[in-house]
Formats: C-alpha cells, structure tokens, sequence
C-alpha cells in the first residue's frame, strides 16, 4: 500500500470518529477556554494585561489541551483494541503514526483556531501582527508536542497509570518546545518587535520537530509491538 | 507472500519472569482446522497474538510455510485475526468499520466486498448503523467478516463463540468449514468444545504454557481434552 494514502486512510478514520462523537475537540476546546479564562482573572487587572503573560498563557493553555486530546484520542483505540487491529493491517506502523500525529494536530489547529483570538482579546495581545511568524510558530511547536505525544500515548496505551504518565514523560522532553514557543511569540509580542528572535526561535523548533519526529517514527514501531 | 503451513518451533514466551509459553512445537497445515485447548491462563492467548505477528517468541520460531516469523506488511495482509475484543469502531457504522479495514488492505473494489460482507453477516439492513447500537453477536458476526475480508490464509480466532447465539454459532462454523475447503489454514482456541467437537480437525492442549499429549481418537473431545489435562 503506498505510504500516504495509509496516512490518510488513518487519518481520515480518526476526523471521522471525531466528527461523530464530537468528544475530543468538545472537552479540550472548553479546558483550553476554562484555562484561559482562569489566567485573564489572575493576570488581567483593571482591563490591563500584565505586560509579558500572554505568550505563555498561550502555549500552557496549548500543552495541557494537547494532552488532554492525545489521552483520550488514544483512551478511544484502547477501548475496544482497535490500535491492535490497525498494527495488524498490513500498513506500514511509521504510517499508523504518521496518520494517528496528523489526525491529533489538526484537532489541535481547530481549537488554536478559538484560542488564539482569545488570548488576543482577553490578553490585549497583539498576536496578528505578524501573522506568517505566529502561524510558523504555532504549527512547528504543535507538531513537536504532538509528534512525542503522539509516540508515548501509543507506548502507554496499555499501561494501568497511562494518565499519570503520559505528562510526566511529556513535559520534560517538550520543554525545549514550549520554552522556544514562548520566547518566539513574545518576541513578536513586545513593544519593539524583535523579528530576528522570533526567527531564531522558530528555526529552533524546527530542528526540534525534525529530531523528534525522526525519533518517532524509528522507534514507534518497537514501542508499540508489544 | 503465501504459505501452506504455520509451524511452532520451541516456542516460549516470558511476560518478566512468568513463562506464559515453554517450548511450544506443533504444526498446522492448509486445509486444517485446529483447536487450541486448555483451561483460562494457559497461553492460548500468547500463542494467538505470537501466530498473528503481533508478539515475538522469547525463544524459537514460527515459520509460516518457507518464511520466518517477522511482521512484514506482506505477511500481515495473509493473517486474520478475531480475538477477545472486536477491533471495531463504535462510533462509526458497519459499513465504515469494514471500509476503513478493506481500505488499509487495498482490497481493490471494497465497496462490492463490504457489501458482500454484510450480506454474510446478516447485517445488510443495519450497514449505516453505527456499530455500538449492535447486540454482541451482530458485533461478533461483523468482527469475523472483517477478519475474512482480505482473504486470508491462516484464520486466527480467540474464543470467537463467546456471546453468539445457535444461529450464529452455526453459521461461523460454515464459515470456517468454508475457509477449510478453501486451503485455509484455522488456529481456534476455545473452551466450547461441544461446539468445535466434529468441526476441527485435530486440538492441541495447552497446561501451564506447555502442549500435553491428547488421545487422538474415541470419545468425545471433552472426554479425551478431560484425559489429557488428567
């Protein structure tokens, strides 16, 4: 079977899936709404953002739904065995992931799609100001938090305390993400906008994203077999 | 890829320092239907999943005909597997469930399989219906059709009676006699053994991850089962 029509197949399983029970995109759109909304009341005084805190509300509000999404994409193969069924097909396993990480980013798109006019509007952040930037750093860090998640969902999907560890396992390796997420878009943020940071930033999340999914799709297949 | 046997060869599996297999050897060939016996925990499970690929033996081999055991996309296209749950999608329909499976197989002309599929099933009148608005033998009829749909040479099937009815049960022993007279090869573990008495061809019997001798004639198969397991 050719590589990409396998990704697609897969992928276009799981859209289908979501769009009849609506379950995923549901509950972490309104986590990440809850998440944002809690943060305006802490950090939004007088109709005045404090100054700084909007990137990173951002891309927490952005780390805790993907999480939230990734645990129940995969609580959803985990129920009735269907991921056994998809590595006994004869597709290719780097394909089963490929199409499981496609699937989880564009889920994740459609709630940065709300988020971010939000943060932009409770924060006063002027986050379209340079629209291409912001975009390259919102897809290549969502694809690097989706890519290791993506990886250890799969390798936790049978364990007991999967919910337990699939953060402590996250976190710690998305971290160079996050934090390059952050400082990039408050670079573009700041009074004096800093284009060559942001740049800079964003050429790092790429690297990353090349290391981890390389890392990924070497390895899906051994963490997954047993 | 095609093959006309499934051969173990001293195969064992350990889960840490739990043996769930040790030294397993048996063979089955085409046009064979083999019953996998033994009581709950003795590595009927282990087997399955090592003969669909989906587990590699701590120790030895399985040969498919000439080929090793790795799990090639071209030895995987070969197998099917029913097992204790039912690899469907509730949310999607019956006809979405074997589509997506066809599709992942590319099965040329999945639309007039599927439908064929459904009409074996009985199934035709609720192929738009999603799958968790099923009784469990509708899910069990339209699990085996998705096992069956890429034809495959060796049918592996993991307790497939539990939850079917008389009608249903007959009807997926036909479908197994007809896999046999197709030059399938069938590997069925289970504990109906009223049901498979007269169907299979021989049973092998597992006992703390190990095959004990069975008599291979007179009585019942639960009578001889109960003999090789005393």
């Amino acid at each position: 079977m050719p590589f990409l029509q396998a990704i697609w197949i897969v992928t276009r399983k799981d859209l289908l899936v979501e769009f009849r029970s609506r379950e995923v995109v549901y509950t972490t759109l309104f986590f990440a709404v809850s998440v944002l909304l809690v943060f305006s009341f802490s950090f939004v005084r007088e109709g005045v953002a404090i100054e700084g805190a909007a990137p990173g509300i951002l891309w927490v509000a952005i780390a805790f739904s993907g999480t939230l999404a990734l645990g129940r994409v995969f609580e959803r193969e985990r129920q009735n065995e269907t991921l056994r069924g998809l590595l006994m097909s004869p597709a290719e396993r780097p394909a089963v992931y490929l199409g499981k990480l496609l699937g989880i980013l564009l889920l994740l798109f459609a709630v940065e799609i709300v988020i971010v006019p939000l943060v932009a509007f409770l924060f006063q952040a002027p986050l379209f100001r340079h629209p291409v930037l912001l975009l390259g750093l919102l897809t290549t860090g969502t694809l690097g938090f989706a890519a290791v998640g993506t990886l250890f969902s799969a390798m936790l999907v049978r364990t007991r305390s999967r919910d337990v560890l699939l953060p402590l396992l996250l976190y710690p390796i998305t971290v160079p993400v996050m934090i390059a997420g952050v400082r990039g878009t408050a670079a573009l943020l700041q009074a004096d906008v800093d284009l060559p940071m942001a740049r800079a930033w964003l050429s790092m999340i790429v690297f990353f994203d090349v290391v981890f999914v390389t890392l990924s799709l070497w390895t899906f297949e051994a963490v997954v077999a047993e | 890829m095609d093959f006309t046997s499934l051969s173990f060869v001293n195969v064992s599996r350990s889960y840490g320092r739990r043996w769930a297999l040790s030294r397993v050897s048996f063979r089955c060939n085409a046009g064979e239907i083999v019953a996998l016996l033994g009581a709950n925990g003795a590595g009927k499970s282990t087997l399955i999943s090592i003969a669909a690929a989906l587990l590699t033996p701590s120790t030895g081999s399985v040969r498919y005909g000439d080929h090793e055991s790795r799990s090639t996309p071209a030895l995987r296209q070969r197998i099917g597997v029913v097992g204790h749950d039912l690899y469907l999608y509730p949310e999607l329909s019956a006809k979405e469930n074997l589509t997506f499976y066809g599709r992942l197989h590319s099965l040329p002309d999945v639309g007039a399989r599927v439908e064929a599929a459904l009409g074996r099933a009985r199934l035709s009148d609720r192929g738009d219906d999603p799958v968790q608005s099923f009784s469990r033998g509708m899910r069990q009829r339209l699990t085996l059709e998705r096992a069956l749909l890429h034809d495959p040479r060796l049918l592996l099937l993991d307790e497939p009676f539990t939850g079917l009815d008389d009608a249903s049960t007959s009807a997926l022993v036909a479908r197994l006699l007809e896999l046999k007279t197709r030059g399938g090869i069938v590997l069925v573990a289970t504990h109906d053994l009223e049901v498979v008495d007269g169907v299979v061809d021989r049973a092998v019997v597992l006992r703390d991850g190990r095959v004990v001798e069975m008599p291979g004639s007179g009585g019942s198969l639960r009578e001889r089962f109960r003999l090789a397991g005393s």
